[in-house]
């Protein structure tokens, strides 16, 4: 089975968020980064997928030059190979945007199996990936939990609202978007990170034929919607003012 | 500026979600509601009630059972005829498996998980979270009309949408839906280890994020737990990494609580999660993150680090 797997680099969960200049995209320069979460289950889906059926797993990112940091990670953790479709422009990019490049270089390859993540953690537009589905012309199903190879394509487990779950069986090619938790991320040995250094990365320009979906006009952190008393002080005494307030005015504990 | 609403039904049952996005398209303009399905007739007669022009049902045997494919060609068909200046959708997972294929089949864009909408001259602004909701962004759509928006659960207040003096007229909609071109083919929906532990119930829940680092620093939050007799739950990283049961899960992918104290220890609160507890009715945050969104929702909150503010409280409670 040949499978792709787009994958996107995003800003660490734990880098402090700062609003550039014009107000519509991040401080990104000296961020941190790392493999979109959702994205990293996918990949391992593939890899565990290509371990039973034979094939071959191609990782495909349409992001700026820095994204070879998750893309060299993603072969260490043993993808074959793979696409680099190669912009400054796609780290800010809209789903249409993303899917238009992502679309070209998947489409010349002929997958059998496309998987992305469900969604990103830095837009988390939800779109990119079945949005390619469409512009591929194959089938889709998301938020996907686990995934059987059956006789005339596949049976996914797709994850509904309130832990419900539906059995969805559909013919190859196809793409799934994977959600969080469907099976335990391995992660690069120091053998998978010498190999992946010999591995190949074609590296494309987009085709620039996506169709633009949104304009960011501002960004700005959210104010609260609702008055927050902080605690400050030691642990100690931000402890004791919580139970405190807790006992006397919210009243929820003896 | 029309807009035209896609409820959602699951067995003949009208999603909830559903409401909050009729109440916010009144805000916007003129409403009609489609309503895709199988013998939802009486789906249609409940969204009838609404304050809008109609309520168009739109059935077919192949929307008996939700599918991406038959969802995709039987509303493309629709917004074509109908031509709407907006099209509305709750941001449900079902609204996420196809309303990118649908805005993607129309050559249209899609503005998905809105909070806010704002009508500035002849577009509409609409805010989204951004980076697991620490950042907000205030978004246009680009091309041409109609775009299509959905709108995140609880943004919007479903009992606010108003009602119509007399019911709607109910219309039924022209559906050529050629059922060979689904490809997906659905099994029925089931629940797994159904009802193993319902947190729905629990008085006050002491929940755990990432912040708590390993498995093995768990003691600490089953420890105030106990202190506070509360059941302990998680956001879904730490059920995904096999730390606690699936069925201790809070959030929109599992379950929803609104207890009378809620303590978030070390969850940076994404919306997912936000969504399944800001019903509680005390919530208390504990966080190093001085930007975490879950600050926007608590009552109480504390910055600091959880391994040193939480033995401190369990000390305090216990004096």
């Amino acid at each position: 089975m040949k499978i792709a797997v787009c994958i996107k680099q995003v800003v660490t969960r734990e880098w402090g968020l700062r609003v550039d200049e014009q107000k519509t995209w991040i401080r990104d320069a000296d961020a941190s980064f790392e493999l979109n979460e959702p994205d990293a289950y996918a990949l391992e889906e593939a890899l565990r997928l290509k371990e039973k059926q034979g094939g071959e797993v191609v990782v495909c990112c349409a992001g700026p030059a820095r994204a070879t940091q998750v893309i060299r990670e993603a072969l260490a953790r043993g993808a074959d190979r793979a696409v680099h479709i190669e912009a400054d422009s796609l780290a800010s990019g809209d789903a249409g945007t993303v899917a238009a490049a992502l679309a070209a270089a998947v489409r010349e390859e002929a997958f059998d199996l496309v998987l992305t993540g469900l969604q990103s953690d830095d837009q988390g537009f939800a779109q990119v990936g079945v949005v390619l589905a469409e512009t591929l012309g194959i089938p889709h199903a998301t938020i996907i939990m686990e995934v059987q190879v059956v006789e005339g394509g596949l049976r996914v487990k797709r994850e509904l609202e309130g832990g419900w779950f539906q059995w969805v069986s559909l013919p190859l090619p196809a793409l799934l978007t994977i959600q969080s938790g469907i099976n335990q991320l391995r992660y690069a040995t120091l053998k998978g990170i010498m190999a992946a250094k010999k591995k190949e990365i074609r590296k494309v320009a987009p085709s620039g034929d996506g169709a633009r979906m949104q304009e960011i006009l501002a960004l700005y952190v959210p104010e609260k919607g609702k008055t927050s008393q902080m605690i400050g002080g030691s642990p100690t005494d931000a402890a004791k003012g919580l139970v405190t307030k807790l006992r006397d005015e919210a009243r929820v504990i003896q | 500026m029309s807009v035209l609403v896609i409820a959602e039904a699951r067995e003949g049952r009208l999603n909830r979600a559903t409401w909050e996005t009729v109440a916010a398209a009144q805000t916007t303009g003129p409403v009609r509601i489609a309503v895709p399905g199988a013998n939802v007739g009486g789906v249609a007669d409940e969204l009838a009630t609404a304050e809008c022009e109609m309520v168009l049902l739109l059935e077919d045997p192949a929307l008996e059972h939700y599918t991406a494919d038959g969802y995709v060609l039987a509303l493309a068909s629709l917004i074509e005829a109908q031509a709407p200046s907006l099209v509305f959708l709750p941001h449900t997972y079902q609204t996420r498996d196809f309303a990118p294929a649908l805005a993607a089949r129309l050559g249209r864009s899609l503005i998905t998980d809105v909070t806010a909408i704002r009508p500035e001259g002849d577009r509409v602004v609409f805010v989204r979270p951004m980076f697991q909701g620490k950042l907000s962004a205030e978004v246009a759509a680009a091309g041409p009309a109609p775009h299509l928006v959905t709108l995140q659960i609880g943004a919007f207040r479903g009992d606010a949408a108003a009602r119509g003096a007399a019911p709607a007229p109910v219309q039924k909609a022209e559906v050529s839906l050629d059922a060979s071109r689904i490809r997906q083919r659905p099994e029925p929906p089931f629940q797994e280890a159904k009802g193993a532990v319902d947190l729905s119930q629990a008085e006050r829940i002491v929940a755990v994020g990432r912040g708590i680092k390993g498995q093995e620093h768990l003691k600490i939050a089953e420890g105030l737990a106990q202190a506070l007799g509360a059941e302990l739950a998680a956001s879904r990283p730490i059920c995904d990494a096999g730390w606690l049961p699936m069925d201790r899960q809070i959030g929109s992918s599992g379950q929803t609580v609104a207890p009378k104290l809620y303590v978030a220890l070390g969850i940076s609160g994404a919306i997912q999660h936000l969504v399944g507890m800001k019903g509680a009715r005390t919530i208390v945050a504990i966080n190093k993150d001085a930007d975490a969104p879950i600050f926007e929702v608590a009552d109480y909150g504390i910055v600091g680090d959880l391994f040193e503010v939480v033995p401190a409280i369990i000390a305090e409670l216990k004096r």
